[in-house]
């Protein structure tokens, strides 16, 4: 287990924990079950109260932790006959983007997500969830799939952003990710977006102009990175605390801005500690999203979310 | 007496004083370092006369260079909810606003216009640099969707200028959802099949370049401007290698076929009504300066502050 900074009083205790029980298993006939009982209800105790009121730049951490599922583990568990499909017929597949055809619930949908990788490895070929120009063409290219055979387009997003590189700009980083939101704008389809992880800027929008965004309960989303706004605006990338509070992007602010439509509420501790319960809660809240929008005609598919984004900001904060 | 002696007159003199004797009458360029005449300066529309550099230049004067007879109608941009997060970083963002309303004289980032260029009807909107950098917040979405509202209802061409630093971080996620709701205002004008040409202008860089800046039907740029995503600083942090001569200059861009064209700002007029009169399928243009037309010269109230 990765502890996060403010998780360090947890992992104490956790420890202790463990240490006892393995004292115990090289000890036979050593009974530590009520002492190791005790230090595990401390820890849940102190989980409950660190998780529940954690501060937005700490979800920012929640958020960005290494542990936490990404597009690829939602896909595996949620989707069936899952048909990855690859390639913006342009230039490259891009693999900080993945895509697909697969079935959710047995009903068929395309999925398209920022996918950051879970080592050293995985994490280099996926750029870190930053995508470049291919892989917004390649989520138009998917779109426009979705929409020709009338297949519902889910999304799942976490990216710190965009990839800021010397081909991504030669190559069109800025007119991909205009294409990409005019392109959802214009489907006849249900489009159903989850914010998993990070919501990072144009990159994230780029594949969250839907009929319904959702967003995790500790997920964050935002029109630039805490680090990015405190070097801006307070000329010291370490005032990140200060501009993370300032920038209202945690879920719940984000609902009472009417940006995001759902919070799915993540198991205790976040994400990373319990993923196949976080899968299923937004698998849940997925299918609820497309059951709410099946049946409905293209054209008002396709004017409600405009009228959505267009009346979007129209009340403030304090509504 | 003593109130106009002490208070009125000298506030008039100031204002008079103000306008004949110009505390700047010299304009060093940015690039070359020449000393320019402002009258000059300001005749060339901002560029440089010694070396052709593309200096800023004012919504207001470009719609004056713009427009036949310097004459048009601002068209109005509903009000946005003001500090919509209650945002506050060493300085409150109201504070922010109201400095740059002051040194500015303006409301916002973007001017609305609506009028005719070389005869030909268009709605026109141009981004104030000077404004918080041009930056794009709930105020300047406003603006886009006004003027391509106000485009389709009097079935015109919208011509939009483009300068900003992006999405203005102060309205936190509400600027970023400027990208979609901007796109959804230039999608119902090309829906009612009207032209919409960008002119990107120094420098046109994040958010709006990834809306509507980079949708148009005919993609234009000033020589010299730069036109990114990321900006050069933030990519030379992440590669770590220095980027090429003239990267994310329109120059460059046009070489790799991210724009139809590079335009010097004082042929931008006769460029414009061509390209629009062609799209409309008008006959040929009439170019150069054209007084006003008549009906907008008629009444006062609709000329441009001055």
């Amino acid at each position: 287990m990765n502890y996060l900074d403010f998780e360090k009083p947890l992992a104490e205790i956790e420890g202790k924990a463990e240490e006892l029980r393995a004292l115990a298993r090289s000890n036979p006939g050593m009974d530590v079950d009520k002492e190791a009982a005790a230090l595990d209800r401390k820890a849940q105790d102190m989980l409950a109260q660190i998780y529940g009121a954690l501060s937005p730049w700490q979800k920012c951490q929640v958020a960005r932790h290494p542990d936490r599922p990404h597009a690829r583990d939602y896909v595996e568990a949620l989707i069936t006959d899952w048909m990855p499909l690859a390639g913006d017929r342009a230039f490259a597949d891009d693999h900080a983007v993945l895509g697909g055809i697969g079935r959710l619930d047995g009903e068929p949908v395309v999925v398209i997500g920022h996918e950051k990788g879970h080592d050293t490895k995985s994490r280099i070929r996926h750029n870190f969830g930053m995508a470049r120009p291919e892989g917004y063409r390649k989520a138009i290219r998917l779109m426009t799939l979705a929409d020709r055979f009338g297949l519902p387009v889910v999304t799942l997003v976490d990216t710190p952003g965009a990839y800021p590189g010397k081909g991504a700009e030669e190559r069109g980083q800025a007119e991909a990710i205009a294409r990409c939101t005019e392109t959802q704008l214009s489907l006849g389809v249900p489009i159903v977006s989850l914010i998993i992880g990070e919501g990072g800027s144009g990159g994230a929008v780029a594949l969250a102009t839907a009929n319904r965004v959702l967003m995790l309960e500790h997920a964050i989303y935002s029109v630039i990175s805490p680090e990015g706004c405190a070097s801006i605006l307070w000329k010291d990338s370490e005032r990140m605390r200060e501009a993370a509070e300032a920038l209202r992007l945690t879920a719940s602010d984000l609902i009472g801005l009417g940006v995001v439509d759902r919070i799915v509420r993540e198991p205790l501790g976040g994400a990373h500690r319990d993923p196949a319960a976080a899968i299923a809660a937004a698998g849940e809240a997925l299918r609820a999203a497309l059951a709410d929008l099946r049946g409905r005609d293209r054209r008002d598919l396709r004017e409600a979310r405009r009228r959505k984004f267009l009346e979007m900001g129209s009340r403030g904060l304090a509504a | 007496m003593n109130w106009i002696s002490n208070y009125v007159r000298p506030r008039i003199n100031s204002i008079f004083s103000r306008r004949e004797v110009p505390e700047n009458l010299w304009t060093k360029c940015d690039e070359c370092g020449q000393m320019l005449f402002h009258r000059e300066l300001a005749a060339n529309l901002n560029v440089c006369t010694h070396c052709g550099h593309h200096m800023a230049i004012k919504p207001r004067e470009r719609f004056k260079a713009l427009f036949d007879g310097g004459v048009f109608t601002e068209v109005k941009v509903p009000e946005p909810v003001a500090d919509p997060l209650g945002f506050r970083d060493q300085k409150k963002y109201v504070d922010r606003l109201k400095e740059a309303r002051r040194t500015t004289g303006e409301k916002e980032a973007m001017l609305v216009a609506e009028g005719e260029v070389g005869r030909t009807p268009i709605v026109a909107a141009a981004h104030d640099f000077a404004f918080m950098a041009g930056s794009m917040g709930m105020y300047v979405g406003n603006a886009v969707i006004a003027a391509a509202e106000r485009a389709v209802e009097l079935r015109r061409p919208l011509v939009l200028f483009s300068a900003a630093g992006g999405a203005r971080m102060q309205e936190g996620i509400l600027s970023l959802m400027q990208l979609p709701r901007t796109t959804v205002a230039i999608q119902s004008l090309k829906e009612a099949g009207l032209p919409y040409l960008v002119v990107l202008t120094h420098p046109t860089t994040g958010g709006v370049t990834a809306s509507y800046a980079m949708l148009g039907d005919v993609q234009i740029a000033e020589p010299g401007a730069l036109i990114c995503f990321a900006g050069p600083r933030v990519i030379e942090q992440t590669i770590r290698e220095k980027l090429p001569e003239g990267f994310q200059r329109a120059e460059y861009l046009l070489d790799h076929g991210m724009l139809d064209r590079v335009t010097p700002r004082g042929q931008l007029k006769d460029e414009i009504v061509t390209i629009l009169r062609l799209l409309l399928r008008e006959p040929a243009a009439v170019k150069g300066d054209l007084p006003a037309p008549e009906a907008a010269a008629a009444p006062p109230e609709t000329r441009a502050a001055e």
